[in-house]
C-alpha cells in the first residue's frame, strides 16, 4: 500500500461538493436566453445576427486579452463573458452600427468587469455599463427603432421602417400599446427585450434551478405594478396601466436577467426585496417623470451601487445571538 | 405532518444504500493494534504500562489526573510492544501504545452495576462513565462524564439521543438503532437518570424508517419518546437538533447545557449501557467502511486501534484508484494520509473515494450567488467570511462571526466557485486562537 499512501489526496472537509459550478450556471443562463435571442433574429432580421456575432467575438477576445495580461488563469471558459455579450445586444436597438457594438462590448468587459478584478468583483452589471456608455456616446442611434417583422396586426411589414418604442409613444405621443402585443413581442424596441413571454419562460426555469434570486424580479414587478397602478388610477389619461409598465421596454429583461445577475445583486433574502423595490420605484419615477423614456437600465445600475450597503444593512442575525436566544 | 427541522442546511446524495443493509459484523482483530493515548478533547493521557508488559483486555493503559480527560483501555489482551509517536487521525503525531495481540482470553472488566435504572445510583453511574473512558462517539470525542455533570447553576431538563446520522454514507448509528435498540434505550435511561431529567427524546431523521419503527416499539415498553426530524444535513449537529426539536437556540459561544439540554450520540448511549451493565470499558465501536473505493461496504464492530488497512481488507479491499481516505463522513470527515491510521473512539466511518478530476480543481472568485448564505445553519455570511479570511483580515473575520461557525461544510458544498470556505475558516480560527494566546 506504500504507493497508494503517497497518492492520497489531502484536503479539508467537505469532501462532497454539489454539481453546480460557475460554468454550469452561466451555461444554463446562456441557454435560457437563446429563445429570446432566436426570436429577436427572426423578428429583426439577419443584421441582428451579425450584431450578436460581433458582440460575442469582441467580448470573448477582450476577456481573453485582459485575463492574459493580468496573468489570471481563470474566467475564459466560465461563460460569463458570453452572458454579457448576449445581454448587451439584447438591450440595443435593432440597427445599431457594428462598430458601436464593438465599442460597447469592449467597455462592458473592460470597464464593466475586468477593471474591478474580473468575474465576481464587479459592482455594476457589465452589459448595462456597455449600454450606458453607448447611450451617452450615441444618443441618436440608441433611440432609433424599427418596426419588427410581425406587426401589431400580424401582417408582415417591410424591413427597417422607423418607429418609436411603446414607451416613447407613451411618453411623447400618449399612445399606449396593447398588453398582449407587448407580452408576445410584436412591438418595436430593443432587440431582445420585446418578447416578455420568452424571457419569462427562461427565467422561470432559472428560478426553479435557484440560479436567479426570485425575490428580486418579484419585488420589482410588484413595486412597478402597484405604483404604476396608483398613478393610473389618479390620472388614466396621462399615466398608462400597470400591465403596460410590466411588459414594455427593458423592464422584463432587466428584472429577470440583469437585476438578478448574481455578482451585482444582494446576497441576503431581505436585501433582494429592498433591491427590487428600489429598482421598481426608480423605473416608475424615471418613466413617468424623468427626461428619458426608458428607466430600467439606470434604475438597475443605481441600485447596483447600493448593493454593498444593502448587504450590510440586512446582515442576518447570527444563530444564538439577539432575539433567537 | 410537518417534520421538526431548522433553517438552512443542504441535502447531498445520501449514499447510505452502500452499507445500510449490511448487519454489524465483528471485525477480525489484526495481530497488532495501535492505541493512541489521545482519543478525546482535553488533557492527553500518559501511558500507565511499560514496554514488554503483558496487558489484559479492559485494563487501563493510559490515564491522567485531570478532569477533562478520558482514560484509555487495552482493547485486547497482549503485550506492549512499543510506546511511540504515531500518525493520529487528526493528522498529527501523537503518542500511542502498540500492542501485540496475545493468546489469552482473560479480561479485566469492571464490576457490573446492574441493569435496572430505577435501582442504579446516579453518582456511581457517572463515576463508571468516567472510568470506562467514554467520550462523545458522534465524532466530537468530548469526555462524557464532563458533559453529564454540568455545573449546578445549569438546570438540565431534556436529554436528547442523537440518532440523526445526517452525514451521507455513514450507517453505523442506523445499524446500532436497528440491532441494539434495547441497549440504546437502556443507556439513554441511565444517562437521563444521571442528569436527572424528565424528558428523553430520541431524534431520528425521516430517512431511517426502520430505526424509527424499532425504537418507537421499544420506547413503548421503557419510556422516552422518538421524534422524527427532516432529512437534512446538518440535522445531527447539536445546535441544529436542539433548535429543531425544542425550538431553543444555543447562545453564541455557549453549550447545549446553557439551554438546559444535553445531547449524546446513540453510540455513546450503547457505551454507557455496556459500562454500567457489563462493566465493559470503551474498547470497541461500530465503524462504517464505505465509499466507491471499497469492494464490499459494511458496518464493523472494530476494536479501538485497528488499522484502517485491516478494516478495508475485510470490506473487500480497495477498488480503482483511491483518491481520498476519509475518517468520518464526507461533510466533516478528515482526509488521511495513510492506511495505517488507527480507529479511535470517535471514528464513525472510513470513507474511501475513488479519484475524481474535481478533487484537483482550483477555486474561482466568489460570484455572490448567495447559495452559502441560504445554506448556513448558523446564519453567517460564508462568502464574505471566505473573502475576509483569504485577505488574512483576522480581526474582521471575528466581527463576522467566524467563531460561531460549526464547520459543517454546507457553504463549501454548495459553492459553485468551489471555494475552500471551511479551510479558510479553520485557518482563521486557528490564527485568532494564536493571537489571543499572544495577547495574554
Amino acid at each position: 500500500m506504500g504507493e497508494e499512501a503517497q497518492a492520497l489526496i489531502l484536503s479539508t472537509s467537505p469532501h462532497a461538493k454539489s454539481t453546480d459550478s460557475v460554468r454550469k450556471i452561466m451555461g444554463i443562463v446562456n441557454l435560457m436566453l437563446l429563445p429570446a435571442v432566436a426570436f429577436s433574429i427572426y423578428q429583426f432580421g439577419l443584421y441582428v445576427l451579425a450584431m450578436y456575432a460581433v458582440s460575442i467575438a469582441t467580448c470573448l477576445a477582450t476577456e481573453y486579452l485582459v485575463v492574459r495580461w493580468r496573468k489570471r488563469p481563470f474566467s475564459l471558459n466560465d461563460g460569463s463573458a458570453l452572458v454579457t455579450a448576449l445581454l448587451l445586444v439584447m438591450v440595443l436597438p435593432p440597427r445599431f452600427p457594428l462598430y458601436g457594438v464593438i465599442l460597447g462590448a469592449v467597455v462592458a468587459i473592460v470597464i464593466g468587469k475586468q477593471i474591478f478584478g474580473g468575474i465576481g468583483y464587479n459592482i455594476f452589471n457589465p452589459a448595462l455599463i456597455g449600454r450606458a456608455f453607448l447611450a451617452a456616446a450615441y444618443p441618436v442611434w440608441i433611440t432609433s427603432w424599427i418596426t419588427p417583422r410581425i406587426g401589431v396586426d400580424g401582417i408582415s411589414m417591410t424591413d427597417a421602417v422607423s418607429t418609436a418604442t411603446p414607451l416613447a409613444q407613451m411618453k411623447f405621443d400618449g399612445v399606449v400599446a396593447a398588453a398582449a402585443d407587448l407580452f408576445l413581442g410584436f412591438i418595436g424596441g430593443s432587440i431582445g427585450e420585446t418578447s416578455a413571454l420568452l424571457l419569462l419562460i427562461g427565467a422561470i426555469y432559472l428560478i426553479v434551478k435557484k440560479y436567479i434570486k426570485w425575490r428580486i424580479p418579484l419585488s420589482i414587478f410588484l413595486t412597478v405594478a402597484v405604483l404604476g397602478g396608483i398613478f393610473h388610477l389618479i390620472n388614466p389619461a396621462r399615466f398608462p396601466n400597470p400591465l403596460f409598465h410590466l411588459f414594455a421596454g427593458g423592464l422584463m429583461i432587466g428584472a429577470l436577467y440583469m437585476a438578478t445577475d448574481m455578482v451585482t445583486s444582494p446576497i441576503t433574502k431581505k436585501g433582494c426585496v429592498y433591491f427590487g423595490i428600489g429598482i421598481g420605484l426608480l423605473v416608475i419615477v424615471i418613466r413617468l417623470f424623468g427626461g428619458l423614456s426608458e428607466g430600467a437600465m439606470y434604475a438597475i445600475l443605481f441600485m447596483n451601487a447600493l448593493v454593498p450597503l444593502i448587504n450590510r444593512a440586512t446582515k442576518p442575525r447570527i444563530f444564538g445571538t439577539g432575539a433567537g436566544e | 405532518m410537518k417534520l421538526f427541522s431548522f433553517k438552512g442546511g443542504v441535502h447531498p446524495p445520501e449514499m447510505k444504500e452502500l452499507a445500510e443493509d449490511s448487519p454489524i459484523r465483528k471485525a477480525e482483530i489484526p495481530k497488532n493494534l495501535t492505541v493512541p493515548l489521545v482519543q478525546h478533547i482535553g488533557v492527553p493521557c500518559k501511558a500507565t504500562v511499560e514496554v514488554g508488559q503483558q496487558v489484559r483486555e479492559g485494563q487501563v493503559i493510559g490515564e491522567t489526573q485531570a478532569f477533562v480527560t478520558a482514560p484509555v483501555h487495552a482493547p485486547v489482551s497482549g503485550k506492549v510492544k512499543k510506546i511511540e509517536n504515531v500518525l493520529h487521525p487528526l493528522g498529527i503525531k501523537a503518542p500511542a501504545v502498540l500492542l501485540e495481540v496475545g493468546e489469552g482470553e482473560e479480561k479485566e472488566y469492571m464490576e457490573p452495576l446492574g441493569d435496572d435504572p430505577a435501582k442504579l445510583d446516579s453518582k456511581q453511574m457517572l463515576e463508571r462513565v468516567q472510568q470506562a473512558g467514554i467520550v462523545g462517539m458522534g465524532g466530537a470525542t468530548f469526555p462524557a462524564h464532563v458533559k453529564f455533570a454540568p455545573p449546578k447553576e445549569k438546570k438540565i431538563d431534556t436529554f436528547i439521543i442523537n440518532g440523526c446520522e445526517c452525514e451521507p454514507y455513514l450507517t453505523a448509528d442506523y445499524r446500532v438503532m436497528i440491532e441494539w435498540g434495547d441497549d440504546v434505550l437502556l443507556g439513554a435511561q441511565m444517562i437521563s437518570k444521571i442528569l436527572g431529567v424528565e424528558r428523553t427524546i430520541v431524534g431520528i431523521e425521516e430517512n431511517k424508517p426502520e430505526a424509527i419503527e424499532n425504537l418507537r416499539q421499544l420506547t413503548g415498553n421503557v419510556g422516552g419518546e422518538v421524534q422524527v426530524v427532516e432529512t437534512k444535513y446538518p440535522q445531527g449537529a447539536e445546535k441544529m437538533l436542539i433548535k429543531a426539536l425544542l425550538g431553543r437556540e444555543v447562545p453564541s459561544g455557549g453549550l447545549p447545557m446553557d439551554v438546559g439540554v444535553v445531547v449524546s450520540n446513540v453510540g455513546t448511549a450503547v457505551a454507557v449501557c455496556e459500562a454500567v451493565r457489563d462493566g465493559k470499558p470503551l474498547i470497541e465501536r461500530v465503524v462504517t467502511v464505505t465509499g466507491n473505493g471499497v469492494g464490499k461496504p459494511g458496518n464493523f464492530l472494530a476494536r479501538i486501534g485497528t488499522s484502517v488497512q485491516s478494516l478495508v481488507d475485510q470490506a473487500g479491499g480497495t477498488v480503482g484508484t483511491v483518491g481520498k481516505l476519509i475518517m468520518g463522513g464526507p461533510m466533516m470527515g478528515l482526509a488521511q494520509s495513510s492506511f495505517d491510521t488507527p480507529v479511535i473512539k470517535g471514528t464513525s466511518g472510513i470513507l474511501i473515494m475513488q479519484e475524481q478530476g474535481e478533487m484537483h480543481e482550483t477555486h474561482l472568485p466568489c460570484i455572490k450567488c448567495s447559495f452559502c448564505v441560504q445554506a448556513c445553519p448558523v446564519y453567517l455570511i460564508p462568502s464574505r467570511l471566505s473573502i475576509i479570511a483569504e485577505a488574512q483580515n483576522w480581526k474582521k473575520a471575528e466581527e463576522f462571526g467566524v467563531n460561531d461557525c460549526i464547520e459543517c461544510g454546507c457553504c463549501n458544498y454548495v459553492c459553485p466557485s468551489k471555494r475552500p470556505i471551511v479551510q479558510f475558516i479553520k485557518t482563521t480560527k486557528m490564527k485568532l486562537r494564536k493571537l489571543k494566546a499572544m495577547e495574554k
